[in-house]
């Protein structure tokens, strides 16, 4: 596997002009734990102020470059700025920028308010500013009256915000946060997402947040980067990364994988090469449906319905070989009528433009411009 | 669950025998500790306080009992900063060797105290030292490094580190992070750890014997040699009991302490 570049690769026009430097920049950034690459060779530029994502599997090296940009892990090769400034051999507490970790690490011999002041504390910050900035930011994570608690008398969601707080009293210039809403449930989770994308667009600073839940990364950030055995395969906004997945892997890590390749590319779509359509551009028709020349289709028998409420999952398995998942959502349909689609005939349509070319695995060229409009 | 009455029965008895055997002589002790007569007779004829007045105002008996606390702090005191220190290399830190250190630390607590005692006896007449209370804490520290060493050990295990990496990244350096954060963390380690040592230096003899040297009694030697003098007994008694209690307490909070830790064990 080769790296592909780490400047953003969808060419999106920057709207965020380079008058001031980069909050971080990896250049060619190397970890190996023994004989094991954590990180391979890894180069990105991430904007001051942008809530940039780090997504990928367990293993695929996204939390070992976080822990080199807080410093707890040092680089085998490569270099790390910091807004311009090489900090490579700087030890974690001589660096401008604060950890969420997962676990939390909130320290349980103290109380919440003495956690929230520590960084104030062990910088010498005089008694006043302390005692305001530590209500601030109880504040702001919404835990005001909660100073005389242990971590132990919290909750989970409650641990999560004092960590927030603890690490935003210092006001660092760039956040790291390490899948920090993992242990949370998923309600909790989802109201977390938006309460921390406030918090981001309140305090200004940048946020680098690892995460292995594509849709927490694709509803919060304001850019992704997708991780694969320790390279980066894309970069590129929300859209950018679910609409034109570069990649079989991004294509399939975000989103629902549903790939065309080898007979059933040449069959349905007269192309060699690995392709995906998402299966929200796909509608379900009868077989003998008309299909206009913008649109590709193809014939296959619905092999399971999977009812989920407010849409329904279809596998179709196709006559030229393979499958293609298609979500529609239940506009009409109540959950019988879907259910009874089961095992039918169908003819799949969906628009040329909405056919994606990737790389990897067995494409050829794999170039995306064939198929977009 | 399914053993016939008779099992149970025998069961039952079995441990009742082996409870026994272990405290009874300790009920004995304790007796007798009370007993008016200066001669060992059961049961005792009456019941008096007498012995311990006369033990407190023993002059050979507060000496060796000043000893003991001066050799059992300074010991545990050595051992717990030694220990630490050992404990957070092999703990924190990886190095060239750090399996075979962290089992050559250990090893001490199997030798057999009379080993200890004749290397330490040769070691420190080679340097010309004085034997007294200097010889005594040092020669209780070795072994009380390992309890210390032991019981930290198996609670930085325990410890999750990120705490410590949150410190770090909040801004305090090394010193900081260990002041604030790692140690709090060992408190009660070091507490039970302590606990273990002192009651162990407390009640230690071989050790003792080989580096006390003539003019230096602890408690435990000082019952050693009055022990062979019948007029001594009833004050030997009361003394051996207060010994006993001042070991057994410091183990049994050490025990409540640690909880449920590993490494509390000698």
């Amino acid at each position: 596997m080769t790296a592909p570049p780490g400047t953003p690769l969808a060419g999106q026009p920057d709207s965020d002009p380079a008058r001031r430097a980069p909050a971080v920049t990896l250049e060619h950034l190397v970890k190996r734990f023994g004989e094991v690459d954590a990180v391979s060779g890894v180069d990105l530029e991430i904007r001051d102020g942008e809530f940039f994502s780090m997504l990928g599997p367990s293993g695929s090296g996204k939390t070992t470059t976080l822990r080199m940009i807080a410093g707890f892990e040092t680089p085998t090769e490569g270099r790390i700025l910091l807004h311009g400034k090489d900090v490579t051999g700087v030890p974690p507490f001589d660096r401008d920028v604060n950890t969420v970790f997962q676990d939390y690490a909130l320290f349980p011999h103290m109380t919440v308010g003495q956690n929230v002041a520590y960084g104030l504390m062990v910088r010498r910050t005089p008694a006043a500013e302390l005692a305001s900035r530590t209500d601030d930011a109880l504040r702001m994570v919404q835990l005001e009256g909660y100073e005389k608690r242990r971590p132990a008398q919290l909750s989970g969601g409650q641990r999560q915000r004092v960590a927030l707080a603890r690490a935003l009293v210092n006001r660092p210039r760039v956040l790291l946060l390490d899948e920090p809403l993992g242990a949370l449930d998923l309600k909790l989770r989802e109201e977390m997402q938006i309460e921390l994308k406030e918090i981001q667009g309140q305090v200004g600073i940048t946020f680098i947040y690892v995460t292995h839940d594509q849709d927490e990364a694709l509803v919060m950030s304001d850019r992704i980067a997708v991780f694969n055995r320790g390279l980066i395969e894309q970069v590129g906004t929300p859209a950018d990364v679910y609409e034109h997945p570069l990649t079989t892997f991004v294509a399939s890590f975000v989103g629902t994988s549903n790939l065309l390749s080898a007979a059933a590319a040449r069959d349905i779509l007269g192309m060699d090469g690995t392709f995906t359509v998402r299966p929200e551009k796909i509608r379900i028709g009868a077989p003998e449906d008309s299909v206009a020349t913008d649109e590709h289709s193809a014939l296959g028998r619905i092999r399971e319905v999977v009812y989920l409420g407010a849409d329904t999952r279809y596998i179709v398995a196709l006559d030229a070989g393979g499958e293609l998942i298609v979500t529609q959502q239940n506009l009409q349909a109540s959950s019988m009528e879907a259910l009874a689609a089961q095992g039918r005939v169908v003819r799949l349509i969906w628009q040329r433009q909405h056919v994606l070319a990737l790389k990897g695995g067995t494409t050829t060229s794999g170039e995306a411009e064939g198929a977009e409009t | 669950m399914t053993e016939s009455p008779f099992v149970r029965v025998l069961l039952r008895v079995g441990t009742w025998l082996v409870l026994g055997f272990l405290y009874l002589p300790l009920v004995i002790l304790a007796v007798y500790a009370f007993n008016e007569s200066r001669a060992l007779a059961w049961p005792p004829p009456g019941l008096t306080l007498h012995w311990f007045g006369e033990a407190a105002a023993n002059p050979a008996v507060r000496a060796a009992f000043l000893n003991s606390i001066i050799a059992g702090s300074a010991a545990t005191a050595i051992a717990l900063v030694l220990g630490t220190l050992a404990s957070l290399a092999v703990q924190r830190f990886a190095f060239f060797g750090r399996d075979t250190i962290a089992f050559a630390l250990v090893l001490p607590i199997a030798l057999p105290g009379v080993i200890t005692g004749i290397a330490l006896q040769t070691t420190f007449k080679t340097m010309g030292l004085n034997f007294g209370l200097m010889t005594i804490i040092i020669g209780h520290a070795t072994f009380c490094v390992v309890i210390a060493y032991n019981n930290v050990v198996a609670r930085l295990r325990r410890l999750p580190r990120t705490p410590e990496e949150a410190s770090a990244d909040l801004g305090a350096d090394s010193w900081m992070t260990f002041r604030h954060i790692t140690l709090p963390g060992m408190g009660t380690a070091l507490l039970s750890g302590g606990l273990l040592s002192f009651a162990l230096s407390f009640d230690e003899i071989i050790v003792t014997l080989f580096t006390a040297g003539a003019g230096t009694q602890t408690i435990p030697i000082w019952i050693f040699a009055s022990i062979q003098r019948p007029t001594e007994l009833p004050v030997v008694n009361v003394v051996a009991l207060v010994l006993l209690l001042l070991s057994v307490i410091p183990v049994y909070l050490a025990q409540r302490i640690a909880g449920e830790t590993a490494g509390v064990t000698r």
